[in-house]
């Protein structure tokens, strides 16, 4: 009954728009994946100057006017261009979608730094006189922007939300989805997660304070998930949004279908404000197992939150150990080599650059890994070369933030006598 | 600052702030909001940028006074009658 293609509590991927710093479509951003090419690029920043990030270069322009833009945020552009673009590649007749039927529901890691700093600097060269303060501030800042945004762009007016759920805000964006589906309270799902964190000085001074912020000559070598040479984290910023719908919905409709969202699962460490806990992290990949009714050797690519800290690359080595060390052919492989860390899109981008393996049968690399750290050392880890795989069908996804959020997803690939996109 | 300076002040605003919008045929004797698409938050801008830009402080109850570009220059001309025209 479980996999009955009437049931409307299977949840589908129907359409896809992304903007990361290595692409601005799926298939760019895969061709990337799989050629080893990095998007972290020198960057200058508000009163620390050169650092490393990712950064997107997607037509901002292409569904927005200025004035729009001028009026919004980056995170809610971001967010306006994955939207309709996965709303174009959804092949939904939008002009016929009752719009009150469509929730949007974007992960954040944070929101609002980026105009409050702005301001604070704007004033500054006023002499702090706070009259000259945005009249814009609020509602660029407000915990909805990005979202909000997108529902004024695209006359969504159905029900938005913002997810705030630090780095485990790409698949919490997804999971809310899904259960907004299931409840019947829309039909179509306009979800994932977005980040504007490079415009924001705080988030890099937060991490050189902590000892956490990474600094390389070369800006495509920085990044190093689980490389002994580690050096820390590269922030990025981008997104990545799809088009969630009930199976049947999908099907009724002839839509092409990416994968089918079989598993999730949300928990909290409850034990420290930044270091992650490798056992609520098992537990976590467990949980969503469980709900999918599948066993770790199901999986065939794990898609690794590693952000290139010691603390977070053990920890997270050490839960994958737990959860598939008796699994040799299970791909372990880490998006933020190439893209650095892109907080609230971070586990959006990272599961779909890994959905396309359905087709090519491929895991794409983890690339800087030229001296593996010997704690993190396990045999599945794709090592700076794309792996054939002998079966494609199941991707776990990871993503782990502050405050001891974690949160998976599992997507299975979907026949495509069926509707599956992939054959 | 000469009337034809502040107008030229109040246009340069007026396209940061309707950067999608052609004002070359701007008629100054109407309303900015028969002419463009000029909501409360983009007329805030205006008054924004007169004081930021040349420290023109104005009060709630005279914004009336910038409804054309006509009335703007008008309300402007002793406000900037000291400050020199950008070269």
């Amino acid at each position: 009954m479980l996999d009955a293609l009437n049931d409307p509590h299977r949840i589908v991927i129907t359409g896809v728009g992304l903007a990361a710093p290595n692409g601005n479509d799926l298939s760019e951003f895969r061709q990337s994946l799989l050629g080893g090419r990095s998007g972290v690029v020198n960057f200058e920043t508000r009163y620390i100057g050169k650092v490393l990030a990712g950064v997107c270069n997607f037509d901002e322009f292409r569904y927005q006017k200025r004035k729009e833009r001028r009026r919004g945020t980056r995170a809610g552009s971001i967010s306006i261009y994955c939207a309709n673009e996965a709303v174009r590649d959804s092949g939904l007749d939008w002009d016929n979608v009752r719009r009150d039927r469509v929730g949007v529901y974007l992960g954040i890691t944070e929101h609002g730094n980026v105009e409050t700093e702005n301001e604070i600097y704007e004033i500054s060269q006023f002499d702090y006189d706070t009259t000259c303060w945005s009249h814009h501030h609020n509602p660029r800042t407000v915990a909805n922007n990005p979202a909000g945004e997108v529902t004024l762009n695209l006359r969504i007016t159905g029900p938005h939300l913002t997810l705030g759920a630090a780095c485990a805000a790409g698949n919490a964006g997804f999971i809310q989805a899904a259960q907004m589906l299931r409840l019947n309270e829309v039909d179509i799902a306009v979800a994932g997660g977005v980040s504007e964190s490079i415009h924001t000085f705080g988030i890099f001074a937060s991490f050189a304070s902590q000892g956490a912020l990474a600094v390389h000559d070369d800006p495509t070598k920085a990044c190093r998930p689980f490389d002994a040479d580690r050096c820390g984290i590269v922030v990025a910023e981008g997104g990545a949004i799809c088009t969630l719908e009930r199976l049947p919905d999908a099907l009724a409709r002839n839509a092409s279908i990416y994968g089918e969202i079989v598993g999730h699962a949300m928990n909290s460490d409850a034990s420290d404000f930044v270091l992650p806990n490798a056992s609520r992290q098992v537990e976590c990949m467990r949980l969503a197992l469980a709900r999918a009714d599948m066993q770790p050797e199901d999986m065939d690519i794990v898609s690794s939150h590693a952000t290139a800290t010691e603390q977070g690359d053990i920890e997270e080595s050490r839960a994958l150990q737990a959860v598939f060390a008796e699994h040799p052919d299970v791909a372990v492989n880490n998006t933020k080599s190439f893209i650095g860390h892109a907080m609230g899109a971070a586990g959006a981008l990272e599961m779909l650059g890994n959905v396309p393996a359905f087709e090519d049968g491929i895991a794409h690399a983890t690339i800087n890994l030229d001296h593996p750290d010997p704690c993190c050392a396990f045999p599945q880890l794709v090592a700076n070369e794309p792996r054939p795989l002998e079966r494609a069908e199941c991707i776990l996804n990871n993503s782990f933030g502050m405050l001891g959020i974690n949160s998976v997803l599992i997507v299975r690939k979907f026949p495509a006598e069926h509707g599956g996109l992939y054959a | 600052m000469a009337p034809p300076d502040i107008r030229q002040v109040v246009l340069d605003i007026l396209e940061r702030i309707a950067p999608d919008e052609d004002l070359s045929d701007l008629d100054d004797s109407s309303p900015f909001r028969e002419q463009m698409e000029l909501d409360s938050m983009d007329f805030l801008d205006i008054v924004m940028e007169l004081r930021k830009q040349y420290r023109i402080q104005i009060p709630e109850d005279e914004y009336e006074q910038l409804i054309s570009m006509d009335s703007t220059v008008n309300y402007l001309i002793p406000k900037l009658a000291d400050t020199p025209a950008a070269v």
